[in-house]
């Protein structure tokens, strides 16, 4: 009996292991900026060209910044829940539209919807890089004194809306 | 004749067309050269088992683009490492930094090895003399088959 306990206390163990292991997701990477400042910037605006806009124009309220860009397939799958979510007006969308053309993102806001309150122009990808972006679509939350809190990397979904983004709104919307 | 006008369109050819060396991204080698050491130490964040020297992605030349620019501005390797690892954390980093965190992923093998060893060592010092002497009449038995039959080769 006891002959067994070892091969099986292994077994056990390596079972814990893989059922942790195989559930996470490689692909994705913490971001080292929750809990800290935004990186500041200053952008034009994607639609109004003579305009500027930096995350210190939104100091003071929960706010949500999009990465997006016309060229990105997944932006257009996470589209229709952006939308909802705009709609809903809890706090303002922001968009960063990330290494794109202006005429394609405008036209691709304009053919889809426009969930932004305004979407900043990161033509080179400079900004992107700032906030560690990788692939696009990604979005961040930042709270009221402009500490980033929370990273989501891939498309939204009503899942991630109503289970980690909402919660930590409403959250960050009391302090 | 033919063979004539052939090589001498070869001739030609050889003359017009000269490969010439790629030209370099810098007009400064020694840029170049430290781009390329810190882009062997930085990983590709989108193909991730890859450098960002090897990789083709759009994002790895934006950033070694970056790791070109920063150099250029006066920042040391280090500043610039520390500057990528501020935006996208230590995975970008190809060798994961030895810290308490990854203790367990640099020395784990070898702790395995020698616990492996001494596992086995163990066993071994403990192992049972064989006891499976046979009884005396088999192998009389034994002894008595085995001249038996030499004998009938021989007779044979």
């Amino acid at each position: 009996m006891k002959r067994f306990l070892l091969p099986l206390g292994i077994f056990i163990g390596l079972l814990i292991f893989l059922g942790i292991g195989l559930r996470l997701n490689p692909r994705e990477i913490p971001s080292p900026f929750i809990g800290k400042p935004a990186p500041g910037f200053k952008l034009t605006q994607l639609h109004e060209q003579d305009k500027t806009i930096s995350p210190q124009d939104m100091t003071g309220k929960v706010w949500m910044l999009n990465v997006w860009a016309s060229w990105c397939v997944s932006c257009r799958a996470e589209h229709p829940v952006l939308m909802d979510f705009a709609k809903a007006n809890v706090i303002p969308v922001v968009g960063l539209n990330y290494k794109d053309g202006r005429d394609a993102g405008i036209n691709w806001l304009r053919d889809f919807g426009n969930p932004y309150q305004m979407s900043a122009f990161d033509n080179d990808g400079r900004v992107g890089i700032d906030y560690g972006v990788y692939g696009v679509p990604e979005t961040f939350i930042i709270d009221k004194s402009g500490v980033i809190r929370m990273k989501h990397t891939g498309p939204l979904t009503h899942e991630a809306i109503s289970k980690k983004i909402m919660p930590l709104i409403k959250e960050l919307q009391n302090a | 004749m033919r063979k004539l006008f052939f090589t001498l369109l070869l001739a030609l050819f050889a003359v017009v067309v000269q490969a010439k060396e790629a030209p370099l991204a810098a007009a400064d080698p020694e840029l170049e050269k430290r781009v390329m050491e810190l882009s062997d130490e930085l990983r590709c964040l989108v193909c991730q088992n890859q450098t960002l020297a090897d990789s083709h992605a759009e994002l790895a030349v934006d950033l070694k683009n970056q790791v070109r620019e920063k150099l250029a501005s006066g920042m040391s390797n280090q500043e610039v490492i520390d500057y990528m690892v501020e935006r996208y954390g230590d995975f970008v980093l190809y060798r994961p930094p030895v810290k308490g965190a990854t203790w367990l992923l640099w020395f784990g093998p070898f702790l395995l090895l020698v616990g492996g060893i001494a596992l086995l060592a163990l066993k071994l010092k403990n192992r049972r003399p064989a006891d499976n002497a046979m009884p005396e009449a088999d192998l009389q038995r034994a002894a008595a088959l085995l001249n038996g039959t030499n004998e009938t080769e021989e007779k044979a």
